[in-house]
């Protein structure tokens, strides 16, 4: 037990653990304190100075933020000090600000703007300083827009992305009045190392990091009658899209989804769980093909550990940062990039359409997908395989946009075909959960059998620690898998880069010996992706994490293999896992990239 | 020359010192007798902040961790200031045995000097004389050494959380505080940081015990410290002087007959109007300095002077804190504005009340220190700003 102290806030005694910021303890009284640089996140700034207070016996006024409690404090919060000094930080933030709310993509979700409302800013009482300054643009990106005009520079973004990711693509430049958010040789995001995971913008509390958004695209394919638009939805997008309107973190809306994207004139509405399955099939047997040719064939050839590839995100950083090991990754697409190129192809034929005529949206909980979709190896169909991908905070925007009553709205079911999924399909959206869907496929490929967890809960591999190595041991193996008998499968999986930085790292450094590594680029994987609703923190990744196993325990089949659309594809289109159809259209490859 | 009313000291360049000797003789000495000799002494740092040396020790000396530091801060970026320049120039070796005998008390194997990257013409001779330095160290047998790190010209590196960033290779941001520089300094370990002067004054009160210190100055302002004189004055230069003058006592010595005001610690220090030059003194009990000093007379715009000194600030301002950052320019362009006419002069009082908020509210002593010369130029030269 830690040592409790004792201190008043605001007249109002409380003790608290030793080491408890200011902050925190006003919060357990209930008592808001405003902040702006902090998040539940990250480390402490401390530079926005919105949340000073003061504190007895004090010349200057702390910041909440950053200031621990000690035995006998006596803190105010609501003085004709703070509130003065409170009141000229926002004001200063403000002129130095280009604070067109009307217009900015954030407006009515801003944490400046919630803020400025709160304490009824109205007139400017300093000099505006926005024409005094030359503010930058850049959206060049696929992912994402950057606006310096917008910037309060609370250093979220920067944080984020070193300390959660490791990346480091956004940094501080210059100092005094020129000091901003910039990038290594202040070259656009897209030119640099960043991953476009969209951590930054999730936590950017202003317009200035946000989703490039494809709304008006969007809109024009389903206004076009001559197009028929297809959409697929990722799995996470559906215990976290209800957040953006209206309902609490945690809530399953697959149905709601599935009927108002129906509603907004998608003509098809279909699931990336279907190819999420597809994806556990065909990762699944590259897995097994790889330690078949290094263990029977001792082909030297033949790379291990095999990792995941379903976060674009993270094959970014690893083609950034261990290009040496692009042999390693799984050569299979993302689920959305499968979807796509069957949706082209596949989809299609069996609907009798033109594919030139067939538009592919996808809903996802990510931004790195919006890159991804716009690689050039992704258009094995002929055409862009995916046209234009969407953040789940997008969706919720079209769904207001469109005049849906979301919480009221019936639910219905995903057309067919690539409509019907497995609960191993849904669990994608976590971390844990590939490996997972591949273990409650490969274990049953290889024994015969399912294995051998309660309810195919595969438990040691879920939770939310940074990295978790998980080794399982392969036990009464059928005849044409005899090879692996006794064999103890070494998997890890890390989520966030920093993570699999982690991991990366001590494979590198011949410190593990896996054979199968899953990486999510975000914090508690695709359920905390940069593209899902704000403001994100661990309970509520948490809660989201909950909703995706309720509902993998909720459905009917859990396992990839018994996906019947799956079954049919593979016997109707695909003939068999890792085949030649498979290797052109869900197969890919991938490429170095500079360092910084 | 002569020192008419103000006595002059040579404690720091007086050259009649042996270094390997006083190292010897403190080394005889227990940790406490040390620190009671500088706590008697009365010593405060001289960096700006006037810390009690004795206490920075004492409290860093109580950590348990076995990593501790010493750093010599020659950061030097004070406007109108360069005598830690000249001292490190002229009695190096006195420099190094005050941070020996640091590192004695607090426990410490490694000591730096971060010096001020526009003294790089410093480093060849400093080295030399740490070889030489280190050799006595090794007679001694005392396992401590001293590194020498360069740094690279921004004014906010000189403040101790941030030089701490930026020797650990980082962007030079101040930290949050708590946790002090005692407790969590360079690497996160126990460090004290001591200003060049400060370290010179520690070894040479090892040298002469504390009384030869303690009888100079004040009660509030002990000893005596080196000034770096500058403007209009027919006198510029170094001189180490006796604490507790009057500022009126200081221009009668230095000023060329028409000195209407002087600024007392630097950009960051205070404006003493000629109306108030006599009864203020100039030592922690009227208005402390880092020892610069600027004399004005009156062919000079104190608009023009609060101009610049705001501009420094504005770009010297680490951009991380929203008071500081925002803050500087506003009352850059409110300033200029009332010139020009474009604000009514009441909006001076708007602008002190912004500068009494970044007084309050700034994350470190650079944004809380504009509101010194802000209020003490606009307040005694209101004319100046209007007309
Ligand atoms: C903006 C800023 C700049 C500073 N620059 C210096 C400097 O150049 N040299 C210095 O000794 N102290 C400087 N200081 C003070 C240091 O933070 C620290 O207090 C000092 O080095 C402590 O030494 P002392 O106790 O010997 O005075 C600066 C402080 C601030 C806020
Ligand atoms: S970032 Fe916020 S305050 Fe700024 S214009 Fe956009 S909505 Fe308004
Ligand atoms: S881009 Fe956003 S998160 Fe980054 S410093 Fe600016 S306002 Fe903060
Ligand atoms: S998108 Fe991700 S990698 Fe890129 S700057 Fe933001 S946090 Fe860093
Ligand atoms: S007060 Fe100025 S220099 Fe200090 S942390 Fe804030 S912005 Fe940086
Ligand atoms: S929230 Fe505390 S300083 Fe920004």
């Amino acid at each position: 037990m830690s040592k409790k102290i004792n201190l008043k806030i605001d007249g109002i005694p409380v003790a608290v653990d030793e080491g408890t910021t200011i902050l925190k303890a006003a919060k357990q009284l209930n008592i808001h304190i405003p902040t702006l640089c902090y998040h539940d996140d990250l480390c402490i700034a401390g530079n926005c100075r919105v949340c000073v207070v003061e504190m007895k016996g004090s010349r200057t006024l702390p910041a909440s933020c950053a200031m621990p409690v000690s035995e006998g404090m006596e803190v105010m919060t609501n003085t004709l000090k703070v509130r003065t000094a409170r009141k000229h930080i926002i004001d200063l933030l403000l002129s130095e600000h280009n604070a067109k709310c009307t217009t900015c993509y954030k407006n009515g979700k801003c944490e400046l703007q919630e803020l400025a409302a709160e304490n009824k800013i109205s007139t400017a009482s300093f000099i505006d300083l926005v024409p005094h300054k030359n503010y930058q643009m850049d959206a060049y990106s696929p992912s994402i827009i950057k606006d310096d005009s917008k910037c309060i520079r609370c250093q979220r973004c920067v944080r984020t992305c070193e300390e959660l990711q490791h990346v480091s693509a956004l940094g501080v430049a210059y100092k005094g009045d020129k000091m901003k958010i910039s990038t290594f040789f202040e070259n656009p995001m897209f030119e640099v190392v960043c991953t476009n995971c969209g951590q930054c913008v999730n936590r950017c509390p202003t317009g200035a990091l946000v989703e490039r958004n494809y709304l008006e695209e969007v809109w024009a394919a389903i206004y076009d009658p001559d197009k028929h638009v297809v959409v697929q939805t990722a799995p996470a997008v559906r215990v976290a899209l209800g957040e953006d309107l209206n309902l609490e973190p945690g809530v399953i809306v697959t149905g709601k989804m599935v009927t108002a994207l129906k509603r907004l004139g998608f003509d098809s509405v279909l699931d990336t769980d279907f190819t999420a399955d597809l994806t556990i099939m065909e990762e699944g047997f590259e897995l097994l093909t790889r330690l078949k040719k290094a263990l029977v064939d001792k082909d030297p050839s033949v790379k291990l550990p095999m990792a995941t590839s379903c976060s674009p995100g993270w094959i970014k950083f690893i083609e950034h940062t261990y290009p040496e090991y692009l042999g390693n990754l799984s050569t299979c697409k993302s689920p959305q990039q499968m979807f796509g190129a069957l949706a082209k192809t596949y989809y299609a034929q069996k609907r009798k359409l033109d594919p030139s005529k067939v538009v592919s949206i996808s809903i996802m909980p990510c931004t790195a997908k919006k890159f991804e979709a716009d690689r050039p190896e992704m258009r094995s169909s002929g055409y862009k395989d995916v046209d234009y991908v969407l953040t789940t905070r997008e969706l919720a925007i079209m769904i207001k946009q469109a005049g849906l009553e979301f919480a009221s709205l019936p639910e219905s079911h995903y057309d067919s075909i690539m409509g019907e999924s497995t609960g191993a399909a849904v669990i994608f959206g976590a971390t844990g959960g590939v490996m997972e869907a591949a273990l409650r496929t490969a274990y049953e490929v290889v024994t015969g059998r399912e294995v051998p967890f309660n309810g195919l809960n595969i438990t040691p591999v879920r939770g939310m620690e940074g990295v978790r190595e998980v080794t399982i041991k392969i036990e009464g193996t059928v005849p044409e898998w005899k090879f692996l008998e006794g064999a103890e499968l070494k998997t890890v999986i890390a989520h966030g880069l920093t993570n699999a930085k982690k991991v990366m790292d001590s494979v590198r450094d011949g410190k593990s010996n896996y054979h199968f590594i899953e990486i999510m680029a975000c914090p508690g994987g695709c359920i905390g992706g940069g593209g899902q609703p704000i403001p994100t923190n661990a309970e509520i990744r948490k809660k989201r994490t909950e909703a995706i196993f309720a509902e993998d325990s909720g459905m009917k089949i859990r396992k990839s293999h018994e996906n019947p659309e799956v079954i049919a594809i593979y016997k109707e289109f695909l003939e068999k896992p890792l085949g030649h159809k498979s290797h052109e259209l869900l197969h890919t490859h991938y490429k170095e990239r500079a360092r910084h | 020359m002569s020192y008419s009313n103000l006595k002059r000291v040579d404690l720091i360049f007086d050259k009649e010192c042996n270094p390997k000797e006083i190292i010897k003789n403190t080394w005889a000495k227990s940790n406490d007798q040390i620190i009671n000799e500088l706590l008697e002494s009365g010593l405060k740092g001289r960096g700006g902040a006037g810390f009690p040396t004795a206490l920075k020790w004492k409290y860093t000396a109580e950590q348990p961790e076995p990593d501790k530091y010493i750093i010599c801060n020659a950061d030097e970026g004070e406007p109108g200031t360069f005598k830690d320049r000249e001292i490190l120039f002229k009695v190096p070796q006195k420099v190094f045995g005050g941070m020996a005998v640091g590192a004695k008390v607090i426990g410490a194997k490694e000591g730096f000097i971060y010096l001020r990257g526009e003294y790089r013409f410093l480093l060849p001779e400093l080295e030399a004389q740490l070889e030489s330095f280190h050799e006595i160290l090794k007679d001694l047998k005392i396992d401590f050494r001293i590194k020498i790190i360069m740094g690279s010209g921004a004014y906010i590196c000189g403040e101790e959380s941030a030089l701490f960033e930026s020797m650990e290779g980082h962007r030079g941001e101040p930290r949050n505080k708590p946790p002090y520089p005692t407790i969590a300094g360079f690497r996160s370990k126990p460090t004290v940081i001591n200003n060049v002067e400060t370290l010179v004054y520690a070894f040479m009160i090892c040298m002469h015990g504390a009384r030869k210190f303690k009888d100079l100055g004040t009660a509030d302002s002990r000893g005596s410290k080196v000034f770096s004189i500058s403007g209009d004055t027919p006198k510029a230069g170094i001189y180490e002087l006796e604490l507790g003058m009057t500022v009126e006592q200081f221009v009668e010595e230095f000023g060329d007959g028409d000195t209407k005001a002087v600024q007392v610690g630097g950009a960051s220090g205070f404006c003493v109007p000629r109306k108030k030059f006599k009864e203020t003194i100039i030592g922690f009990e009227g208005v402390p300095t880092g020892g610069s000093m600027m004399l004005f007379n009156s062919s000079r715009s104190m608009f023009n002077v609060l101009h610049n000194y705001l501009e420094f600030f504005e770009e010297e301002s680490c951009g991380q804190c929203t008071p500081c950052r925002v803050g500087c320019q506003q009352l850059i362009l409110g300033i200029e504005a009332v010139k020009k006419g474009e604000r009514h002069a009441s909006y001076l009082e708007h602008l002190q009340k912004l500068a009494q908020t970044m007084k309050i509210t700034a994350k470190c002593g650079l944004g809380q220190s504009v509101a010194n010369s802000f209020f003490s130029i606009v307040e005694n030269f209101k004319e100046e700003m209007i007309y």
